[in-house]
């Protein structure tokens, strides 16, 4: 029964669809990091709005790299989906 | 911008309200098509007359010696001297020989491709503004009032990076650096904002190709690594820390490995933002080209649509230049910064007992 699933996988061209599930996943984890990011910085801008700047550019940096991470596994999956 | 980006595109507009399927849009060449290199710069296609600079090609052959044609040589016939562009393999994209035996030869390419020719004229572009800043200062002297206009705002940019970024990264020796980190930070700016720029003499995607962001990274790792102090390097190699982690070397392992993980890390972060920018915006424009086949009652609203998200996803490319390039230095900046560490005093220095 293994078998016949494993062929109906291939036909049904589920590399694919792995691919771009793995590309989806990425983009959960970029979300999540950035919701918190974004949580984390309103809380401290509104616990001393004075510092709002300083807070602000920390958020923008931050959220660079976790955009950057995200990203590698895009480049992954880009990669994965030219290589047939 | 759409308008601009239809001339570009190589799809012929159907007329009539039926959808017609012989002419597919090939969305995928479209996209890559963009973002890849090239050996000929296509300006625009005026009706059926496609407009192209067509720059120097300039290879070097093991078999056959150098060679210097226009790539319009390789349009006319697809193949000349030799060499033509190879469809799959290894090489898809890049010019190879084609051998008696029927293998492909790849030679040594030092062509004028497209990104290269953008680099130029990126870098004559960045050259004249600066230049232009520097001359201002030169005419004027140092009480005369703040400068306006241009120079105000090159002044107001340059002072908030080396303020805000150089200085608190790098620490005592920001001067030395601060020439270097300017260029890269202005080098990047730039060419993420020609990217997004259509029309000739902007277009070329220079920052979204990995040699060109390869070729930074490499710049900032030269940097750290020459002009380390030797305190860097024994912070490296052998740490202060328990002598479990140093004999088999677990930790100067692990921080050797991470001399490399930087820069790379620099050099994919740019390049995806940039590639995945520029991916999302040509794929919304084809989206109104597939969805006018398919008839005008989904083609218009779709059409709007993509034109509304299109231009968001302009102004959200015109901040991830800017993110980007401050990113790249503020990084740059702090692995500089931590090669020029301190040497830390502990408790039993006696340098210190005989100050007092």
């Amino acid at each position: 029964m293994l078998a016949t699933l494993l062929q109906a996988a291939a036909g049904a061209a589920l590399g694919k669809a792995g691919i771009a599930l793995g590309a989806a996943i990425a983009v959960v984890g970029a979300a999540i990091g950035l919701g918190k990011i974004g949580q984390s910085t309103m809380e401290s801008i509104a616990r001393q709005p004075q510092a709002a700047g300083d807070i602000r550019g920390a958020m923008i940096v931050i959220g660079a790299f976790m955009e950057g991470v995200a990203l590698f596994a895009i480049i992954v999956c880009l990669m994965a989906l030219n290589a047939d | 911008m759409p308008l601009l980006l239809l001339a570009v595109l190589p799809v012929r507009a159907q007329e009539g309200a039926e959808p017609v399927e012989d002419e597919a849009v090939d969305v995928k060449g479209i996209i890559f098509g963009h973002l890849k290199d090239s050996y000929h710069w296509h300006v625009i296609t005026i009706g059926e007359k496609e407009v192209s600079i067509y720059l120097p090609v300039i290879l070097h052959s093991k078999v056959s010696g150098w060679h210097f044609f226009s790539s319009r040589k390789l349009e006319e016939t697809g193949s000349y001297e030799g060499f033509h562009i190879a469809d799959t393999g290894a090489f898809a994209g890049r010019l190879v020989e084609a051998m008696p035996d029927g293998t492909e030869l790849k030679p040594l390419d030092l062509s004028l491709t497209k990104v290269a020719f953008g680099i130029i004229i990126n870098s004559l572009l960045l050259c004249l503004i600066v230049m232009c800043t520097a001359g201002w200062y030169k005419r004027h002297s140092s009480t005369d009032p703040a400068p306006g206009g241009f120079t105000g705002l090159m002044e107001y940019v340059i002072f908030m990076i080396v303020d805000d970024v150089i200085k608190p990264s790098v620490g005592k020796e920001y001067k030395r650096y601060a020439p270097l980190l300017l260029t890269i930070f202005f080098f990047i700016l730039l060419s993420n904002l020609m990217g997004l720029i259509p029309i000739f003499p902007a277009g070329a995607n220079v920052t979204g190709n990995i040699a060109v962001t390869l070729s930074l990274a490499l710049v900032t790792f030269f940097t750290v690594n020459v002009f380390g102090n030797r305190e860097y390097w024994k912070e490296i190699l052998w740490p202060d820390v328990p002598i479990f982690l140093k004999v088999p070397p677990i930790l100067p392992l692990i921080e050797f490995i991470g001399i490399f993980t930087k820069p790379f890390a620099l050099t994919v972060r740019l390049f995806a933002n940039i590639t995945a920018g520029h991916a999302i915006i040509l794929a919304l424009t084809c989206m109104i080209f597939i969805t006018a086949k398919m008839g005008p009652a989904i083609g218009a609203p779709m059409t709007a649509l993509s034109l509304f998200f299109m231009v968001f996803m302009n102004m959200l490319e015109l901040l991830v230049a800017y993110i980007q390039a401050y990113v790249f230095t503020i990084l740059s900046a702090m692995f500089i910064g931590l090669a020029h560490p301190e040497h830390e005093h502990k408790k039993d220095d006696k340098s210190i007992e005989l100050k007092n």
